[in-house]
């Protein structure tokens, strides 16, 4: 028997009450997951380098090009699981040539060019092309070939060039905020837009999607940060961590609010779904919903750093704490995106019943896949790294 | 069918006005009683199709102001459960043979005297049903056949970012299965889980409303088998035609209305506890 075959008659055993026959089979798995994991991550990195760019913090300086490198290398990754789990992969073109004007889906390939060409690719090129330049140069063989590829061509490092260069970075960040609400709401209202499904559909599902994404994205340049630092053996910047960590708290509450608010709403509401919602989260979705978005991923890590605000302990157990809160944010961030995706499907659209979902190890849909997804944008951004190192350009200016 | 409303309305007045005229009292109050029954009875009948909201719980138009335009009726109260439309469906249209593939199902619904709200559908009802709930515990049961709701103003349709559906200018909605990429926003989006991916064509699959045999003034299978005449398929423009009739004559209802999805299948005797 065809194992997809198998694995839903095993499935069928698996539900409780009364569901739809069609409803039997997850329609979007552990790649829907990933795919506004992935472009959350994106979102939060890019707006903590604006927010040094834009609103000029300086002490964020450190984490400026990591940050959107960090977004870049992403972003490259953040639209491949969603290719990867279309049934016909290779139409997927279609989307960009004969979008529905009245799909929420439709504008996802133009949001996402925007972004990664418009908005990221050229913010770090004229933010890099000076130092690309001189690396041209400087350096020999397959670098000073990459070198002179992404100059395009503009050589000129006369002071007015680069005045030019400042200008149009600032310009684009400053395009770059609304764009990086745009990408990250629109991947919400993508699931709060579908009034068949009472879990997604919330007027607030764009603003949470938002936040979570710039908790998410300002955990992981902090956890970046501290890594490439540590690899390196690079002292941290104790200012820049504090000053990250503080930003992240304050998004913390910002998030929490909102789903908090989200959830007493629905409570009180109580509406035709809430018997079937209140029973999937307190029981389908317990352990991923209760104990790892709310308890691992925001309650702790919320006290833990409103306590910092007001203590700080020795510098090498805050560096500690910082590492294991943002792991644990960024996890508390992927099992949010989780219980949306999963939690989700698992309850009928009739309210009487549930059905299962059972992570597979193998296949394009499977646990191993995922990782792929998850570990690529770091391969990426290591091989970034490599070949534009931030530190490189102050030892350029030196 | 704005133009036809607006018909009836001025038709309505005009009558009045005629009336008022000529001075004849009996005539005046004949001619407004006519009137005014014209224009409810226009209301009620182009009603469904144009949409005041409260009969048919959504506000759009057809796109093409001619040719039919289908809608499907079905009487909860004529429904024996035999299951026939969804085997005959199955067998009609390939819709491969595991138990979560269905374009046309069965529903069979017992509510016990505690009060408690039963729901089953085994093999979408193919196979009939068996009593698993001691007679003298159930306060009522009844089945509920169910099936794609050809709404016109389907979410499944919005949502598709390629428009691989689409809506028939006869008011069916239809999946062009050589265009679909395949990315399942349509099956979230049904409120009633109408859709599946067909394994064979990995592309979205649905009711087609039998298109092909529609096509050739032929009914849909799970009409033609129906030994009950619980399922009433016919054009909704069609004021001399069964389905207005069974519009006419009992008070029908479609499912989520409050999603004003626009649903085309009008159910007689719709219990609440249906969803």
């Amino acid at each position: 028997m065809d194992p997809h075959a198998q694995h839903l008659y095993e499935m069928l055993s698996k539900v409780v009450g009364y569901i739809y026959p069609n409803e039997l089979d997850l329609q979007w798995g552990f790649l829907i997951v990933l795919y506004p994991y992935l472009t959350g991550l994106v979102a939060g990195a890019f707006i903590l380098a604006s927010l040094e760019r834009v609103f000029k913090i300086n002490v964020l300086k450190p984490t400026y090009e990591l940050a959107l490198l960090t977004a870049l290398s992403f972003l490259l990754v953040a639209g491949l699981p969603l290719v990867n789990h279309l049934t016909h992969p290779f139409r997927s073109y279609e989307i960009l040539t004969t979008p529905n004007s009245k799909s929420a889906m439709a504008i996802f390939g133009y949001v996402y060019l925007w972004y990664l060409m418009v908005v990221l690719l050229l913010e770090i090129w004229f933010d890099y092309r000076k130092y690309l330049v001189i690396w041209a140069r400087e350096s020999r063989g397959f670098k000073k070939f990459v070198y002179t590829v992404f100059t395009l061509g503009v050589m000129d490092n006369s002071e007015r060039t680069l005045k030019w260069d400042r200008k149009l970075g600032y310009f684009i960040t400053v395009v770059g905020i609304p764009s990086a609400f745009l990408l990250h709401g629109y991947v919400g209202f993508i699931f709060g837009s579908i009034k068949a499904n009472p879990w997604w559909s919330t007027v607030l599902m764009p603003i949470i999607f938002l936040f979570s994404a710039m908790v998410s994205g300002i955990a992981l340049v902090m956890v970046v940060y501290m890594v490439v630092s540590y690899i390196r053996r690079h002292p941290i910047d104790m200012k820049a961590l504090d000053t990250i960590a503080r930003y992240l708290f304050f998004m913390i509450i910002l998030d929490f609010s909102l789903e908090a608010l989200d959830q007493i709403h629905r409570i009180y509401e109580a509406e035709e779904s809430f018997e079937i919602i209140s029973m999937l989260v307190s029981g389908k979705l317990a352990f991923t919903l209760l104990t790892m978005q709310v308890m691992v991923g925001t309650i702790i890590p919320l006290i833990t750093l409103g306590v910092l605000q007001l203590y700080k302990p020795a510098e090498r157990i805050r560096k500690a704490i910082y590492l294991i809160l943002g792991l644990m944010i960024l996890t508390g961030i992927f099992f949010m995106r989780w219980n949306v995706v999963i939690g989700g499907q698992l309850f009928s659209k009739s309210f009487y019943g549930f059905t299962s979902f059972k992570l597979g190890l193998v296949g394009s849909e499977g646990a191993l896949m995922g990782a792929v997804w998850l570990i690529l944008p770091f391969l990426i951004l290591s091989v970034l790294l490599w070949l534009f190192p931030p530190w490189k350009m102050e030892e350029t200016e030196l | 069918m704005k133009k036809n409303n607006q018909v009836i309305k001025e038709k309505g007045m005009a009558g009045e006005k005629e009336a008022v005229g000529k001075g004849g009292r009996e005539k005046s109050r004949r001619d407004f009683l006519k009137s005014t029954a014209a224009f409810t009875g226009g209301v009620m009948a182009f009603g469904l199709l144009k949409g005041t909201n409260a009969l048919v719980f959504a506000a759009a138009e057809p796109a093409s102001e001619t040719g039919p335009w289908y809608g499907i009726g079905i009487d909860i109260l004529k429904c024996i459960g035999c299951g026939k439309c969804a085997a005959a469906c199955k067998k009609e249209n390939h819709v491969p043979e595991e138990p979560w593939y269905f374009r046309s199902w069965v529903e069979k619904y017992t509510i016990t005297k505690d009060g408690e709200v039963h729901v089953e559908s085994p093999n979408g009802g193919i196979n009939g049903f068996t009593e698993t709930i001691p007679e003298e515990e159930i306060f009522k049961s009844f089945f509920v056949p169910k099936m794609c709701n050809h709404c016109y103003q389907s979410p499944c349709v919005q949502v598709c970012p390629v428009g691989a559906s689409y809506d028939s200018p006869e008011g069916v909605v239809l999946v062009d299965e050589k265009y679909c990429i395949g990315c399942r926003y349509c099956i979230q989006a049904c409120p009633y889980g109408c859709r599946f991916i067909n394994p064979v064509t990995k592309s979205a699959d649905k009711c087609t409303l039998c298109y092909h045999r529609i096509a050739e003034g032929l009914m849909p299978a799970c009409f033609e088998v129906c030994p009950t005449g619980a399922r009433i398929f016919g054009d909704l423009r069609d004021e001399n035609g069964e389905l207005h009739k069974f519009l006419q004559t009992h008070n029908v209802q479609v499912l989520k209305p409050h999603l004003n999805t626009g649903s085309k299948l009008y159910y007689n005797a719709l219990s609440q506890e249906v969803r």
